[in-house]
């Protein structure tokens, strides 16, 4: 009972924290001095038109940017709950189905990144931890800490450059033109994905690589471990079947943040290489100060980080039933 | 009679140097058994070859942060039409068979086949390098003006007519700006901005994560949500988002302030968090007790007694938060919602490598990529050994 009381809790929290989470946006998006209505009676002066005072009023009581703070925000709110997430001014849509574009290439890149992510740091960190204080151990080590240290932007830069001196075209956008239609294409799109999926998953490789080796590391000394040896258990069951398990905690645990670094490292890197991901059309959107845009994009990449964090808990919870509710429940 | 003279007193000088020793070793160990746990954590970071290297690493960069503008030859504002995009100068020892110490070629530009422009060296004159050249003047840590540069080239054999010839030593961006000097200047940006945000975001945690850790109760569960409201954004669209909103035409210095606030704003959450959980195992100790019963007001249980208990644990935090700030910053700046022109900062360095076209005739340009990952790294590095230094139980 007293896991689903935790459940309960966990929900309801995680509803708070989203509501607090519109408000931050709300006020974000309106700090820039001016607002829509500003830049867009600047382009048309640039452009040669006149615009007198009279019109100018007359917009921004049309776009409704007139009105006070509070007003607008639970304008935008009650439309954030209805599914009306208002109209991009700038491309003249639904900021909905703008983001209905980009939201299944910016999750399903997302989703090949945690899977690489996983598939690599896991095996890699189990190896190290059992190689310790030997070369390929130092070696998986520093190239960890480069990989923490190198800039998304530019790990993208890089392997763009060299993909253009190998192929001699860089490797840029995500779907070949014409969209996946037969087995080359479906290729081609395989090879595009193998720039950003590196980059993004890069650092969170190697930060996931330096935990899992430390728990590791630790599981090594324990009783249990000796115990479970002198038994005649084999070193690769002992490895998978015991110590896996208390390894797996701070994987778990890590998902949360995981998906917040992946988002992260997805934007600047498809604004480098031109995705069609949320990245760039933030990017635009805050530069043509689209408020519903930005505002809507900054919620969705929340709300994603939010479901991430509810699911690594509630994963948390059922995998190992000594943690967190016992300790929330007090 | 002599010889045995001679033994006993090379003896006797054995002992006393013997017992010389002996004190020598004595007083280190007193100084060992009597020295602060400041000095114990230092001890142990220098056995930390990696963290020792990274240390004079940093101090390196920031030396060149403090005098960027003695060791830059050029200055902030110098171009050069003719040097645009110009490849590095090569340095030479040897003219016409005879050594006559470094100087550099002037370089004429020429079109190739394909009618791109390309430098070749000029082998006629030659130009030769020298220390403490005068040049653009320019001001250290503000106040002491100056215009002697380290070094830079001596253009007394220049023919009438020509542009002055100069040191590059990592070559020339597309304004014929000299590389070098920008990546020295910039990095008064790059690598101030972290400090100071770090220093503003451990203000903000030590007193937020404080207050929720010491009173606990309603205060604690309200801050915790708001941390969490935080943690909860992806950093990098909010960053973005917060740069976009510094108002366009305002000076250099209110745009590295508000960066600096952005960056600090955004890395507190989870300092105040490891504040909190510290704060939570502290206030439980006799001694806190013992103070309040004697009076002492909250605040100054808080910075006295409590603060100091996790001070090293902190810093190392802090440390390791660093790194992310100088992403963050070159980041901001090379998606150009940063420090903009005229100000410079690594990232607005890395800007011209956004096109591939520029990385492909002018690798140079990626020069500033290296000194970001240094400074990332060596960050890194010394504040994984401060931890391991700070742990009392290795």
């Amino acid at each position: 009972m007293d896991k689903w009381r935790y459940i309960a809790k966990r929900l309801v929290l995680s509803l708070f924290t989203l509501l607090m989470i519109t408000f931050v946006v709300f006020f974000v998006i309106q700090l820039p001095p001016g607002d829509f209505v500003d830049t867009l009676v600047e382009s048309m002066v640039a452009q040669g038109e006149r615009v007198t005072e009279q019109e100018i009023i007359q917009l921004k009581a049309m776009y409704g940017v007139d009105r006070p703070f509070i007003v607008q925000y639970l304008d935008w709110l009650s439309g954030i709950l209805t599914g009306d997430w208002g109209v991009s001014y700038f491309y003249n849509k639904s900021v909905i189905s703008i983001i209905g574009e980009t939201l299944w290439p910016t999750i399903m890149i997302s989703l090949i990144t945690l899977f690489i992510t996983y598939a690599i740091s896991i095996p890699v960190a189990i190896y190290t931890a059992k190689h310790q204080y030997q070369l390929s151990d130092y070696i998986f080590t520093f190239l960890g800490f480069v990989g923490m240290a190198v800039p998304h932007f530019l790990l993208a830069i890089l392997l763009m450059y060299l993909s253009f001196k190998w192929f001699g075209t860089p490797l840029m956008g995500l779907f070949p033109e014409g969209g996946i239609v037969s087995w080359a294409s479906f290729l081609e799109f395989l090879k595009r994905l193998i720039i950003p999926v590196i980059v993004i998953s890069l650092s969170g490789t190697c930060g996931l690589i330096r935990s899992i080796r430390a728990q590791m590391l630790d599981e090594q000394e324990r009783p249990y471990v000796l115990c479970t040896r002198a038994r005649g258990v084999s070193e690769k069951k002992l490895t998978y079947k015991y110590q896996m398990r208390a390894v797996l905690n701070p994987i778990v645990a890590g998902l949360g943040p995981m998906i917040a670094g992946i988002f992260n490292g997805s934007t600047i890197t498809a604004i480098v290489l031109m995705l069609p991901t949320q990245g760039p059309v933030l990017l635009k959107a805050l530069r043509a100060q689209d408020v519903y845009l930005s505002g809507g994009i900054l919620m969705i990449s929340a709300i994603l980080v939010v479901v991430g964090t509810l699911i690594s808990d509630l994963l948390l919870a059922v995998l190992d039933p000594r943690v967190k509710y016992i300790e929330e429940s007090k | 009679m002599m010889r045995t003279k001679g033994k006993t007193n090379s003896s006797e000088r054995v002992l006393r140097k013997e017992e010389r020793k002996l004190q020598k070793r004595i007083k280190q160990q007193e100084k060992y058994f009597m020295s602060s746990q400041w000095q114990l954590m230092a001890r142990r970071l220098v056995k930390h070859k990696l963290a020792v290297i990274s240390f004079v690493i940093l101090a390196i960069l920031y030396t060149g942060v403090i005098f960027a503008g003695f060791i830059a030859p050029q200055g902030l504002e110098d171009y050069s039409a003719t040097y645009s995009n110009a490849p590095p100068s090569k340095i030479h020892f040897i003219h016409n068979g005879k050594f006559v110490g470094p100087f550099v070629y002037r370089y004429d530009t020429e079109f190739d086949k394909f009618r791109n422009k390309i430098f070749v060296e000029n082998k006629e004159e030659i130009y030769p390098i020298k220390f403490f050249v005068k040049g653009v003047p320019y001001k250290i840590l503000g106040f002491i003006e100056s215009d002697i540069h380290l070094f830079g080239v001596d253009n007394s054999n220049l023919p009438q007519g020509k542009d002055p010839v100069v040191l590059m030593l990592f070559g020339a961006d597309k304004l014929g700006r000299d590389l070098f000097s920008r990546v020295l200047i910039g990095s008064q940006v790059s690598l101030t901005v972290p400090l100071v945000g770090t220093f503003i975001s451990f203000v903000l945690a030590v007193i937020i994560g404080g207050l929720s850790g010491y009173y606990g109760g309603w205060v604690d569960t309200v801050i915790q949500r708001i941390i969490e409201v935080f943690l909860s954004f992806p950093t990098l669209p909010l960053w973005m988002a917060l740069s976009a909103a510094i108002p366009p035409g305002i000076s250099v210095t209110k745009v590295y302030i508000f960066i600096t606030i952005i960056m600090s704003l955004l890395s507190w959450p989870n300092l105040a968090r490891v504040v909190r959980s510290k704060f939570l195992a502290l206030k439980k100790e006799d001694y806190v007790l013992a103070a309040r019963l004697a009076g002492v007001s909250d605040f100054k249980i808080i910075i006295r007694h409590l603060v100091p208990g996790f001070m090293s644990y902190l810093i190392v935090n802090l440390t390791l938060g660093i790194p992310g700030m100088i992403l963050g910053e070159t980041s901001m700046s090379f998606l150009g919602l940063g420090m903009r022109p005229p100000a410079t900062s690594w990232g607005v360095l890395l800007q011209e490598c956004q096109s591939i076209s520029n990385i492909a005739n002018c690798p140079w340009k990626l020069i500033p990529v290296i000194f970001v990952g240094v400074a990332v790294l060596a960050f890194n590095f010394l504040g994984d050994g401060m931890r391991d230094a700070a742990d009392p139980y290795k």
